[in-house]
């Protein structure tokens, strides 16, 4: 992360009032900045962490006879991630959103990235008209867009099943096979916007001084864009790549939307949907806690590990 | 402000922008749907064909659509822009001071702050809602404003961008200036600091304010009690129960509508803010 100072305007300070301002620096003030924030943080975000962490080593227990008597809250140990990883059903939910992300987020990139790149090559009023087109999905909430996509998708009141009833197709959006893609498609149209613009912001802060060199050397609009373009928006790339992984995998508000429209959509479709039917429909918040824990885990593992693979790519590649 | 850096041939062009025109397409075809359909009776919804008019009757479906159930959507859309609003200021405001602490002072253990935040970061914020409603089920926070405002109001990406923009546009000097004039550190942060870093505070607010706006998984946790709900909770609940209701077809379709417009309208305006900082390097002009 390489950040610039604007300028060169900062000069050398004299060494005898460079003394002073050591001890002027009050740097222990900073933890007063920082405090409010922490604070928040913790409340907001580590100690429900820690709450779930040890919610998730519980489980109820009934005593007596036949299990009759007094239930009671007990150490269970581990055992609500065994149970977790037997069942095959919230296995198969991580199968699915990991199917779900290798396709639509390099789908989502792709697209996001043409279109940044040919926005590129046309004059700035239409680049700016067409920009606000591709980036209004984003203002709209995910539910809204499925529920927007889900009158699209469904036969009776959808102008799309209708255009491809007169050409004598029945595509069945809403069926087994297609719902995973019906899925993919609205994320796609929620987050390539947005997308786009993060990758546009970078390809305007290339120097022009590298096109006019390219130029200069006879390369066209295709090199150009392959050989500077790409290669010098790589943390954008970087970046919403790590974002589109973590969106992918937290999959909940759609698919539970779409749940009403069709069947194929079951409760354990994605492990969100899955732990929360566990906690809500189900009364099992321990196994519940035991299954965000696996989800948080797994979403860090996949970030982490992208970015230092992409680290070291990015080392390998400089040499 | 720049002209395009090279030049595309003649027949090149007219697929770019057939490509260009046909994205447009994509992405504004569902937004039109939804205006043609806001207009639509319930029967003319499953009777007409979809992408045009028919005997339009807005005003009468708007007005259904706020007056239902005792005027309950006009409160949900309150509702969203107390969560939002509120939400995005305070989320603001503290990331900007911990990102300016994280950039302009040093203290030990400033790095193990920073790699913390950074991990907030990397955690999905959906993970997160399910220990969320357990804890708060516990200090007896739940159904009400605060069980969904205190989450809204910790944004560690917010800190990352406030500390990045900070480390480069808010020059030391000037802060040491101001110290030798005797102005205490809040007072600097409060009359200098927070002027300079104001374009990735527009972009910190405008990211909370559409994350908060956006959310559901947290208020579904949260609350029960529909008067406290966003509007995208009770959107959703109108869907559901459209099978035993069918005029709430088309509230939800008016609903919808309605919720989009300002937030398209702000996209629309505020566009250009999202430039400034996204982008780890894009912090300089």
């Amino acid at each position: 992360m390489t950040t610039t100072t604007s300028g060169g305007k900062r000069t050398p300070a004299p060494p005898a009032s460079a003394a002073t301002r050591r001890r002027a620096r009050p740097d222990r003030k900073a933890w007063r900045f920082l405090a409010p924030f922490l604070a928040v943080y913790v409340f907001a975000m580590i100690l429900p962490i820690l709450y779930a962490l040890y919610q998730s080593l519980l489980r109820v227990e009934r005593s007596g006879p036949l299990g009759l008597g007094e239930p009671s809250v007990g150490f269970a140990g581990l055992d609500n991630y065994a149970l977790a990883l037997q069942q095959t059903a919230f296995l198969e939910g991580f199968g699915r959103v990991l199917l779900f992300g290798a396709v639509q987020v390099p789908v989502m990139l792709l697209l996001a990235l043409t279109l940044a790149l040919l926005l590129d090559q046309v004059s700035d009023r239409w680049a700016s008209l067409m920009r606000a087109a591709y980036f209004l999905p984003y203002g709209i909430p995910g539910v809204i867009a499925t529920l927007l996509w889900g009158f699209l998708y469904v036969p009776g009141i959808s102008p799309i099943n209708d255009l491809l009833g007169d050409m004598g197709l029945q595509p069945d959006f809403l069926g087994y096979d297609n719902v995973l893609w019906s899925l993919a498609n609205i994320v796609v149209w929620e987050f390539a916007g947005y997308n786009m613009l993060v990758i546009v912001a970078q390809l305007k802060s290339i120097p022009q001084e590298l096109y006019e060199a390219a130029r200069i050397d006879g390369a066209g609009p295709w090199q150009t864009a392959l050989r500077i373009k790409i290669p010098l928006i790589r943390p954008a790339l970087v970046l919403t790549c790590v974002f589109s992984i973590i969106g992918t995998l937290q999959l909940f508000a759609e698919p539970l939307v779409l749940k009403k429209l069709a069947p194929a959509v079951t409760t354990d479709f994605t492990p969100n949907l899955s732990a929360y039917f566990d906690a809500f429909a189900n009364a099992n918040v321990y196994l519940a806690a035991a299954k965000s824990v696996l989800l948080a885990v797994v979403a860090m593992v996949l970030s982490f590990g992208f970015l230092s693979l992409v680290g070291r790519g990015r080392k390998g590649g400089d040499r | 402000m720049r002209a395009a850096p090279t030049r595309v041939p003649r027949p090149g062009r007219i697929v770019l922008v057939a490509v260009l025109v046909l994205a447009a397409v994509y992405f504004l075809l569902p937004v039109y749907w939804l205006a043609v359909a806001a207009t639509k009776s319930n029967s003319s919804l499953y009777g007409s064909f979809g992408l045009w008019f028919d005997d339009p009757r807005l005003w009468q479906n708007l007005k259904d659509v706020f007056t239902y159930n005792g005027h309950i959507f006009p409160r949900w859309a309150l509702n969203s822009l107390l969560y939002a609003g509120v939400g995005a200021v305070a989320a603001t405001l503290l990331s900007a001071a911990a990102g300016f602490a994280l950039a302009k002072y040093r203290f030990r253990g400033r790095e193990a702050v920073f790699k913390c935040v950074l991990a907030g970061v990397l955690l999905p914020s959906t993970a997160l809602a399910l220990p969320l409603y357990l804890m708060f089920g516990k200090i007896g926070l739940t159904n009400s404003y605060w069980g969904v405002l205190i989450p809204s109001v910790v944004s560690p990406f917010g800190v990352y961008l406030c500390r990045i923009y900070a480390e480069s546009a808010v020059p030391d000097t000037l802060l040491e200036a101001a110290r030798v004039d005797g102005a205490g550190e809040e007072r600097i942060f409060f009359t200098v600091v927070l002027r300079i870093m104001s374009p990735a505070l527009v972009t910190v607010f405008l990211f909370q304010f559409v994350h908060i706006w956006n959310n559901y998984f947290l208020p579904l946790v949260m609350l029960s009690d529909d008067r406290k709900y966003p509007i995208t909770l009770g959107l959703v609940t109108w869907q559901q129960a459209a099978d035993r209701f069918p005029e709430l077809t088309q509230y939800t379709v008016g609903g919808a509508f309605v919720s989009v417009i300002p937030l398209a309208v702000a996209m629309l305006v505020l566009q250009r803010y999202w430039r400034t900082g996204l982008t780890e390097g894009s912090v300089k002009e």
